[in-house]
């Protein structure tokens, strides 16, 4: 019996000549523990796809269980660190944190709660920032808050609404070893959304490309058999690594890719022949302009992804 | 750059001051006989301004001591129209039916001049036994100036982020944490856009309400002045007014600023 299973979702917006598919068949099984990346195109549908998970939409048709248990609302045993980070912007970070820390332990004592979101904090190391309101802090500061609330509520999975995609390279990259030291640490099971190939790769187990909407799907899943640890420089160089990542961009850019559009337009060509300059400019002899007129021409151009 | 920043916040008010007083002049000297000059108005004024809290007799007192009496009129009208009117909003704002419901009979009510109330606060307060005129202007006040902060409260809340909402649906916030913690936050702003409009208009309706019922008040005082034919008292009246209601506008926009960084 897998951990988390999703059959036969379908999921569309919109009713009668304005309803958009959004996503047919998707398919995935997860076992306890695993760490899998889904990848895809913005707007194919991911958010779409991690916000039933999370159970903060339905499925048109199609279940989602976890634990055999289906998921009908939001609860604390799916920790979700959304895309824009959705830190309330009126309480600090450790308000933000204690919130939820509150709510899915209201038993505990209160030097308790107060101790385990210090504990968070400090996991991702924003001890002196405890007391800075989100506008205070930069984007990659955020983001490790919004991972450490998602964390702090000690959830069965987590899942991860690419969490990096607004961030500086260089941050990208302190993060991805952040996420990767505490999947380490506590072996939780992980949904990571992404964009970026070589971030799936670097972190899961498993990459599984959803191909571009509309009515986007998930393609076959991609074993990520690299030993771990994976260091992001000697990566690069194994052949492996090459590999999957040529299979993963085959399939978005092939099979998965966008439908190729055609766009049929007008062009004007100039007047390209030279004044005759020997000519007076005269207005008895008007032969000193082109000969030729513009032209107007059309052309079908076929747009690529 | 000193220079031409004195221009912008000295000189060129200044300037604007004067035009208006040299028009105010003119006036008064050529088309309209009877409309006080500028220095008359002063000579007649001092008095009022030179003893501001003097107390000489009901209806003959210093131009701040009017001034406060409105002020604390104004201030209980306004608050009652606060505790009723954002409540109202976030009903507004949260419930279809209930915008179904109520927001046409609003959309009536909201224009309704504070002249055509007051009457009728009046007649709704007839049975008590005193401050009948008083309960009246309060009626008056809370129900002109309530709008602007049902309307801004209910915006807010419509406009509060899908993703505040999910985090309040993630974490599993009950109903009255969801408010505390997430909705009533987030419309700070819009709501307080509203308390700075409806006091506003607090301030428009007081001079209305003082002068029907006769209230001791700075409104009060303008309309007795007019039947008493010292009509320089007018024009002190007006700038007071002029004067107040700006700084209450200020007051509130450095309070509304406050909550739209937070
Ligand atoms: N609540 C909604 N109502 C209508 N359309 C939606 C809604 N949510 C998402 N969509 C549409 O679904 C598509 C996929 O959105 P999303 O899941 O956010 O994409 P991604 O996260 O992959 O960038 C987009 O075309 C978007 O416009
Ligand atoms: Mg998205």
């Amino acid at each position: 019996m897998p951990f988390l299973q999703l059959k036969g979702v379908n999921k569309g917006f919109g009713s009668g000549s304005g309803r958009m598919e959004i996503l047919r068949d998707i398919n995935l099984q997860m076992e306890k523990g695993e760490f899998v990346a889904i990848v895809g195109y913005s707007g194919a549908g991911k958010t779409t796809l991690i916000s039933m998970i999370a159970g903060l939409s339905r499925p048109d048709s199609g279940s989602v269980t976890l634990n055999d248990l289906e998921i009908t609302e939001p609860g604390p045993d799916r920790g979700i660190v959304f895309q824009n980070y959705s830190l309330l912007p009126w309480l600090t970070v450790y308000e933000n944190i204690y919130l939820a820390v509150d709510q899915v332990f209201p038993n505990w004592a209160p030097a308790k709660k107060q101790q385990h979101t210090e504990t968070y904090i400090a996991m991702v190391s924003l001890t002196p920032a405890r007391d800075k309101r989100p506008s205070e802090l930069s984007g990659g500061m955020r983001q490790r808050v919004s991972v450490a609330r998602a964390l702090s509520m000690n959830p069965q999975i987590l899942l991860l609404d690419e969490p990096l995609g607004a961030l500086d390279a260089l941050t990208r990259a302190t993060l991805q070893e952040e996420i990767n030291r505490i999947w380490q640490q506590d072996k939780k099971t992980v949904i990571l959304i992404t964009n970026d190939v070589d971030e799936g790769i670097l972190l899961a187990d498993r990459i599984i490309p959803l191909s571009a909407g509309p009515s986007a799907t998930l393609g076959p899943s991609i074993m990520v058999d690299i030993p771990r640890p994976r260091d992001r420089r000697a990566i690069n160089h194994d052949p492996r690594y090459k590999e999957i990542r040529r299979e993963v961009i085959d399939y978005l850019l092939g099979a998965g890719g966008r439908p190729k559009t055609a766009v049929t337009r007008k062009l004007m060509l100039p007047d390209i022949e030279p004044e005759d300059l020997s000519v007076p400019r005269n207005v008895l002899s008007p032969r000193r302009s082109p000969i030729r007129r513009s032209e107007i021409k059309k052309e079908t151009v076929e747009l690529g992804s | 750059m000193k220079n031409g920043f004195k221009l912008d916040w000295l000189v060129l008010p200044m300037i604007g001051v004067v035009a208006v007083l040299v028009l105010w002049m003119i006036t008064s000297s050529t088309i309209s006989k009877e409309l006080p000059s500028p220095g008359k108005t002063w000579e007649s004024s001092k008095p009022y301004l030179q003893q501001p809290f003097e107390k000489r007799g009901e209806m003959d007192q210093g131009i701040l001591r009017f001034t406060w009496y409105s002020l604390v009129l104004v201030a209980k009208g306004y608050a009652i129209a606060l505790i009723l009117g954002t409540p109202l909003g976030f009903m507004l704002g949260l419930s279809k039916v209930f915008t179904k419901a109520f927001d046409p009979i609003i959309q009536v009510l909201r224009p309704v001049s504070p002249l055509a109330w007051l009457p009728l606060g009046m007649v709704l307060f007839a049975g008590a036994k005193s401050g009948v005129s008083e309960m009246a202007a309060l009626f008056t006040i809370a129900v002109c100036s309530m709008w602007p902060t049902v309307l801004n409260t209910a915006v807010g809340v419509r406009a509060v982020p899908q993703d505040f909402l999910n985090v309040a649906k993630v974490l599993k916030l009950s109903r009255t944490k969801t408010l505390f913690k997430v909705l009533i936050p987030a419309t700070m702003p819009y709501m307080f856009t509203g308390f700075r409009l409806s006091l506003g208009i607090a301030w428009l309706v007081i001079v209305a309400a003082e002068m029907l019922t006769g209230r001791p008040g700075i409104g009060g005082f303008l309309w007795q002045e007019y039947n008493a034919l010292v009509y320089e008292h007018i024009i002190l009246c007006i700038l007071t007014i002029g004067i107040v209601g700006f700084i209450l506008d200020r007051l509130m926009s450095v309070v509304e600023k406050r909550f739209k960084v937070a």
